[in-house]
């Protein structure tokens, strides 16, 4: 089809168009399938056995225990698991013996001799990014690369795991390795243990919302990819109409006429979504470090951050490029089934069914929106969250063509001079052929409005709460308890106050959570996050007569104030519910004599520290100098918080990323929608410019309407981007993260969103609107010859 | 005896295996005890560990007869191995065991392993009375320590507990418990009590089987018992209808190799047997588990008018475990009848 | 009124030119109307849009009511075409996105002289009424004619140039709406320089020309 070599542009629009979407959707598929297949492999590789394990709520098991399990003919495997602060970041370190765990010779590797990995300093067995990250750190044994290793873990022997966990003769749980367990009954070797099956899916349901997350970014891309793509073929065929009638005239058979251009399109699909793949494969690449980072940060989820390639998901990409052309060139293709061998003008035709169409889309607009609230009213969770969500938008966009044209009809009606009154008419009448392209930016913008204010609104909730959580000046982690009591004693006559933080793991309604234990403070009273409590919350938990719980246990478990939770044996009401950013587990706070009474001597050798802001740094450097204490040991809040923002930033970088290229990608499909209604466009020119206005005034004002269609656009998406931020803050983050955030409004974005939207649709119409400007007299005079 | 160690230090080294002899017990002993040849056994201190060397075993074997009128042949083997000299408290103990455990039949042959960390009370061997155990399998006294004794192992699908009883001395190889292991020198602290009446019953998985037989109990400790250049060797523990013992081992090399032995009257008089004392032929190379073994062979010991053929009672008695080995009870006949325990490591 | 001095067009490149008009020179007074005929492809429209200052000629001059076209840049001519002159085409005289109440007044708006009841004078005489809110593209092609020469008019031209303004309709009609446009044409007082290729429609007008191979006679 010569066409496409007169036409490059086009080509490379239709091309770039569905190289961007399918890049864009597998990008996000690539991260996807990235990130499960590191916590299978995680799960798959490492946690090898039965899929059994033996806790015990709210405590740990003693080695003597686990021997004399061994001793009953038990076969298992203990396992030392804890996380440390080590050089900025948080390790989880996982202990195992390295002569019984099922997987030691994949965590071993080729490592010659067994004796250094159990002797003297140990080793520990780590990714080959991680053994570099850590290579230097000092107070660690050497590390050897095992690519094997999941991503943020350090895997050691327990001997090793004993020292830096601090937890000597301790072991966090036991793999079951023999399938015939059912009948093992390990209270009978301690009160607490108990046998389940074991948490590999946690990782999985935990960071699912995550991933949904990530999918409908991905559709939506997508989804703006294919605007594009569907202008592109309007534009070819639109162009081609002439030949293609001929062609018909001449007796080529219509259907041949449409198989041969579905052939064309296929092809060009095949090529572009190739494009797309490889285009995809490299955002991808770029983007997966911090959505590692956020995965690890946020869930403790094990993510590698390389990028592996996988044939299912080319084939996937593939797909979707091909079918996504098929969609975007259906409608020219239909249209041109139904084109009569000899038609009236261009203009007419199009024009007449876009009049139509707008209604008939905002009727299904409303009808998507109206069936997402339902679906929503209905079901529950995180999918009707998104069906809430795609409603909404999806109903938005096509809404949106009525709704401008409505403001378009008024702004006519309103405008007094005849060529104001030409623009506003003009801009309706265009609407048709834009209205595609308007969408896509409507959707861009308010999917850029929304989740900026989520994340703004995040971002201020989040550092608010850091305040008030992380009040004490230090945090000090000690060796073991041992070590903890002579830091505090020796603490005690230096410092305001001493704070333990004591805790344990225990069931809540069925939920691993941990619960901690606060001696009765001001710190607490003046600074603790609640989101709602009882008049006498504090007095109440000093007495042990009232648990605190976080937002998380409250959303998830639907526990209110008042109610009662039963653990441990016993049953307290709950008096408060705060909240707990970054944590996606449930977590109670009760008085430290109760969580004493309940849970026995739990461990004790993490503080938090009361002293003036100007004696901090003097203390640390005092604490570091008098005690041997484990890397990260000391921290000051300042520490903690920036690590915990630098967690949070990176968990929206992608969405950020993703938030730009959607629009830009809408950007584009202006340009592609202008380029295609530029060929209609002369007809309805040519009549204005002989009744005496100057090419350059008509493509000044083919730039103020593409300009002022954009200001609409974004007026509109505004309101729609705020429905979508109050949706994401309030069902989508529930549902994925378990926190309900207040929506705080940030109008100046929006200013700068609809510069920026401005500023784009003035860049894709400057192009068309310039050829205006230069548009040869004898190039307009053809319209009215007589021979066309 | 010494051979019988298959030491696991090497299980997850595997390259140590014959660059440095079997299993990397031609390694260097740096920092362990050396055994002495002036050090007399002191007993019962001598039956619990000896944590100064790097390597021991409390090893027993057993030829069964079964009331179901066929022959069988049981092992239990407790091995210590200290990655480095000295000790420390719970996981960080340089000590691990391993044990091993067998049954054999005349047509099957089951065996097992386990593994453990010192220094947590998985596995050791504590005295007053003597205990040594890993996991479930265990070896105790519960009376007088290596008079009367229980042992226990197995798996899932088999498994034995037998008392054992014994009805002589304890017996030192060598001089006085110093047995020599290669012309230069290499040595290791060896005794035995190869006097144990057996009785117990073995659960195959076609069902129990009560037997009765006689037991040979092996202690022995070292920190380098071969030479570097030594690749495995062949030990064979005969018990005839006389009541009279034979131990005698080969250890091969490129050479002619080094034999040594101990003839055990039926009284419990031990006399040594040097190199040349000892005549041991293979006879008949079977193929099994992939490599040829002898698993028949001609014994003879002319001081004591020994010359007997000895076979397996099953060829296939290979001990498929990280280390890998033959290891199987044995039918004697020729000038004298019996039976006994055959064990050949080295073979690739 | 209106005065074409030895006016040449060509087309093409300077390898391969061709000559539309070779020294075209013809006069209209104010009031008066003139036929132009000719052959197909004869250069009939490019003298007509020339005197419409639609585009521009090779050499010669063209003067309308004193102002000379070559001195005039973009925004003299559109000025022109907007407060003095007024089109008709055969087709697309119509802005496809005002309705035809919109249409009619909108040449009349651009000019700085809207004239409501005049306007709905001419919508009547030309009996448009009824189509007042439709949008071009709903109407016929006699409809869409009748449209334009109605926009025309309202908007008081000196001079009225129609290229074919009936060539698009059966004879009928062409008839009728040609009646139609000289009685108004006349009403107003404006010149009328009609191109047609039609004998019988070049017979209706007072004065007339013919052009062959780029010279008038």
């Amino acid at each position: 089809m010569s066409h496409w070599r007169r036409q490059p542009l086009q080509l490379v629009i239709l091309g770039l168009g569905l190289a961007l979407a399918t890049a864009l959707w597998s990008a996000v598929q690539a991260i996807n399938a990235e990130a499960r297949a590191s916590y299978s492999q995680a799960s798959e590789q490492l946690a090898a056995g039965t899929g059994a394990v033996i806790d015990r709520p709210g405590s740990d098991i003693a080695v003597e225990t686990y021997a004399r399990m061994r001793r009953a003919g038990w076969d298992v495997a203990p396992v030392l698991q804890g996380r440390i602060a080590v050089a900025g970041r948080q390790l989880t370190v996982v202990g195992i013996d390295v002569l019984t765990h099922p997987a030691a010779a994949v965590i071993l590797g080729d490592t010659a001799d067994l004796s250094e990995s159990v002797t003297g300093e140990g080793r520990l067995f780590a990714r080959p990014d991680l053994q570099t990250a850590l290579a230097t750190t000092p107070g660690l044994p050497p590390i050897v690369s095992n690519p094997a290793i999941p991503p943020g873990e350090v895997w050691t022997d327990l001997s090793v795991a004993e020292r830096l966990l601090n937890r000597a003769g301790r072991l966090s749980h036991v793999l079951v390795l023999q399938s015939d367990h059912e009948a093992l009954e390990p209270e009978s070797f301690a009160s607490g243990l108990r046998l389940r099956p074991e948490g590999s899916q946690d990782t999985a349901q935990l960071t699912r919302s995550f991933h949904l997350n990530l999918t409908a970014f991905g559709f939506l891309a997508f989804g703006v990819g294919l605007f594009i793509v569907h202008g592109a073929i309007g534009l070819a065929f639109e162009q081609r109409r002439t030949l293609f009638r001929t062609l018909r005239a001449l007796g080529v058979p219509l259907q041949k006429l449409v198989l041969v251009l579905s052939f064309e399109l296929l092809g060009l699909a095949v090529f572009a979504g190739a494009a797309g793949l490889v285009l995809g494969h490299v955002l991808a690449a770029a983007l997966l470090p911090d959505v590692a980072a956020t995965l690890r940060g946020l869930y403790g989820a094990p993510v590698e951050g390389a990028l592996g390639f996988r044939w299912h998901w080319a084939v996937a990409g593939l797909s979707m490029a091909v079918g996504g052309a098929v969609v975007a060139g259906a409608s020219a293709l239909v249209k041109l089934r139904h084109l009569p061998i000899l038609a009236g003008s261009t203009v007419s035709v199009w024009a007449e069914v876009g009049r139509v169409g707008i209604r008939r889309q905002a009727m299904g607009g409303v009808f998507l929106a109206a069936l997402g609230a339902l679906v929503f009213v209905v079901a529950d969770g995180l999918v009707a969250g998104f069906a809430l969500l795609a409603g909404l938008l999806l109903g938005a966009a096509l809404c949106l063509p009525l709704c401008l044209a409505g403001v378009l009809k008024l702004g006519q009606v309103v405008a007094r001079g005849p060529v104001a009154q030409w623009v506003w008419a003009d801009a309706r009448a265009q609407l048709p052929g834009l209205s595609l392209a308007l969408m896509a930016l409507m959707l861009a913008l308010a999917t850029n409005v929304g989740v900026s204010t989520m994340v703004s609104s995040f971002r201020l909730t989040f550092t608010g709460w850091l305040d008030q959580r992380l009040a004490a000046e230090i945090y000090v982690t000690a060796r073991d308890d041992t070590q903890g009591a002579e830091i505090t004693s020796w603490l005690a006559p230096r410092v305001q106050a001493v704070l333990p933080i004591r805790s344990a793991t225990d069931q809540l309604n069925g939920q691993s959570a941990t619960i901690f234990g606060i001696i009765d403070h001001q710190t607490y009273r003046l600074n603790w996050p609640l989101l709602d409590a009882v008049p006498d919350v504090w007095a109440r938990v000093a007495k042990g007569q009232g648990v605190l719980i976080n937002e998380q246990m409250a959303l998830r478990q639907d526990v209110s104030l008042d109610d009662i939770l039963p653990f441990a044996g016993q049953s307290l009401p709950v008096v408060g519910v705060y909240s707990d950013y970054g944590n996606p587990r449930p977590q109670a706070i009760v008085g430290m004599d109760l969580l004493l009474s309940l849970y026995g001597d739990v461990p004790n050798y993490r503080f938090a520290i009361r002293i003036p802001a100007q004696e901090v740094d003097a203390l640390r450097a005092a604490i570091a100098e008098r005690f041997d204490l484990p890397p990260g040991g000391v921290r000051a809040n300042t520490e903690v918080k920036q690590f915990s923002k630098a967690v949070f930033e990176n968990t929206f970088v992608v969405t950020g990323a993703l938030n730009a290229l959607t629009l830009g990608v809408a950007g584009f499909a202006i340009l592609t929608s202008l380029l295609t209604l530029w060929t209609g466009r002369l007809p309805q020119i040519a009549p204005v410019w002989s009744m005496g206005l100057t090419r350059k005034t008509i493509a000044m004002v083919e730039l103020v309407r593409s300009l002022l269609l954009a200001a609409f656009t974004a007026l509109v998406a505004v309101p729609v981007g705020l429905g979508l931020a109050w949706v994401l803050l309030n069902v989508i983050n529930v549902e994925a993260f378990g926190w309900r955030l207040p929506m705080f409004l940030f109008p100046a974005d929006w200013a700068i969103l609809a510069g920026l939207a401005l500023f784009a649709a003035a860049l894709a119409a400057g192009w068309p609107s310039w050829r205006m400007a230069r548009v040869t007299p004898a190039e307009l005079l053809k319209v009215f010859a007589n021979d066309r | 005896m010494i051979a019988r160690c298959l030491i696991l230090l090497a299980s997850l080294s595997a390259s140590a295996v014959g660059a440095q002899g079997f299993a990397g017990l031609g390694t260097t002993t740096q920092g362990f005890a050396m055994p002495d040849a002036q050090k007399a056994l002191t007993f019962p201190r001598d039956h619990l560990s000896h944590d100064a060397f790097r390597i021991e075993w409390w090893y027993l074997t057993a030829t069964l007869d079964g009331a179901d009128g066929r022959d069988y042949g049981l092992q239990w083997t407790l091995f210590r191995t200290a990655m480095e000299p000295g000790e420390d408290v719970g996981w960080s103990s340089p000590h691990v065991w391993l044990g091993h455990a067998a049954v054999t039949t005349p047509d099957r042959h089951f065996a097992a392993e386990k593994f453990a960390r010192g220094g947590i009370g998985q596995a050791g061997v504590s005295g007053d009375p003597f205990d040594a155990w890993i996991d479930d399998w265990q070896l105790v006294s519960d009376d007088a320590e290596f008079e009367v004794m229980r042992a226990r192992a197995g798996a899932s699908t088999w498994g034995y507990e037998v008392s054992l009883t014994a009805n002589g001395p304890l017996v030192a190889h060598g001089e006085g418990g110093y047995s020599v292991k290669s012309p230069s020198g290499q040595a290791s602290h060896y005794y035995s009590q190869p006097f144990f009446a057996v009785s117990g019953v073995l659960t195959l998985p076609d069902g129990p089987v009560a037997v009765t037989g006689k037991g040979w109990l092996d202690r022995e400790w070292s920190s380098q018992p071969l030479a570097e250049d030594q690749s495995g060797w062949d030990w064979f523990s005969l018990s005839f209808d006389s009541g009279d013992k034979l131990m005698a081992f080969r250890l091969r090399d490129g050479g002619a190799g080094f034999r040594s032995g101990t003839w055990i009257s039926a009284d419990g008089q031990v006399q040594r047997l040097g190199d040349d004392q000892i005549v041991a032929t293979p006879l008949d190379l079977v193929a099994v588990a992939g490599r040829d073994i002898p698993v028949r062979w001609r014994l003879q010991v002319p001081l004591y008018g020994v010359d007997v053929e000895v076979s397996a009672l099953n060829p296939n008695s290979w001990m498929d475990l990280s280390i890998a080995y033959w290891e199987g009870p044995l039918t004697v006949s020729g000038s004298h009848q019996g039976r006994g325990y055959l064990e050949m490591t080295g073979y690739e | 009124m209106l005065k074409i001095d030895t006016v040449t067009k060509s087309y093409g490149n300077a390898a391969q030119k061709h000559e539309v008009l070779r020294g075209v020179c013809v006069e209209l007074a104010a009031g008066e109307t003139l036929a132009l005929t000719g052959e197909s492809g004869s250069g009939k429209s490019t003298l007509l849009h020339l005197a419409a200052a639609l585009d521009g000629f090779d050499s010669g001059e063209i003067v309308l009511n004193g102002i000379a076209y070559s001195g005039l840049d973009d925004r003299g001519r559109a000025r022109l075409r907007r407060e003095t002159l007024a089109l008709v085409f055969q087709q697309f005289s119509l802005v496809p996105s005002l309705t035809v109440a919109e249409n009619i007044l909108f040449h009349a708006r651009l000019a700085g002289r809207p004239d409501p009841s005049w306007a709905a004078e001419v919508t009547e005489r030309l009996g448009l009424a009824a189509l007042a809110q439709r949008w071009p593209e709903a109407l016929s092609g006699g409809q869409q004619q009748r449209v334009a020469i109605a926009r025309a008019l309202a908007a008081r031209p000196q001079l009225l140039l129609a290229d074919e303004p009936t060539g698009n309709l059966d004879e009928d009609t062409g008839t009728r709406v040609l009646d139609l446009m000289l009685d108004l044409v006349r009403e107003t007082g404006a010149a009328l320089w009609l191109v047609t290729h039609s004998d019988a429609v070049a017979r209706r007008v007072g004065r007339r020309v013919h052009l062959s191979s780029g010279v008038l006679s």
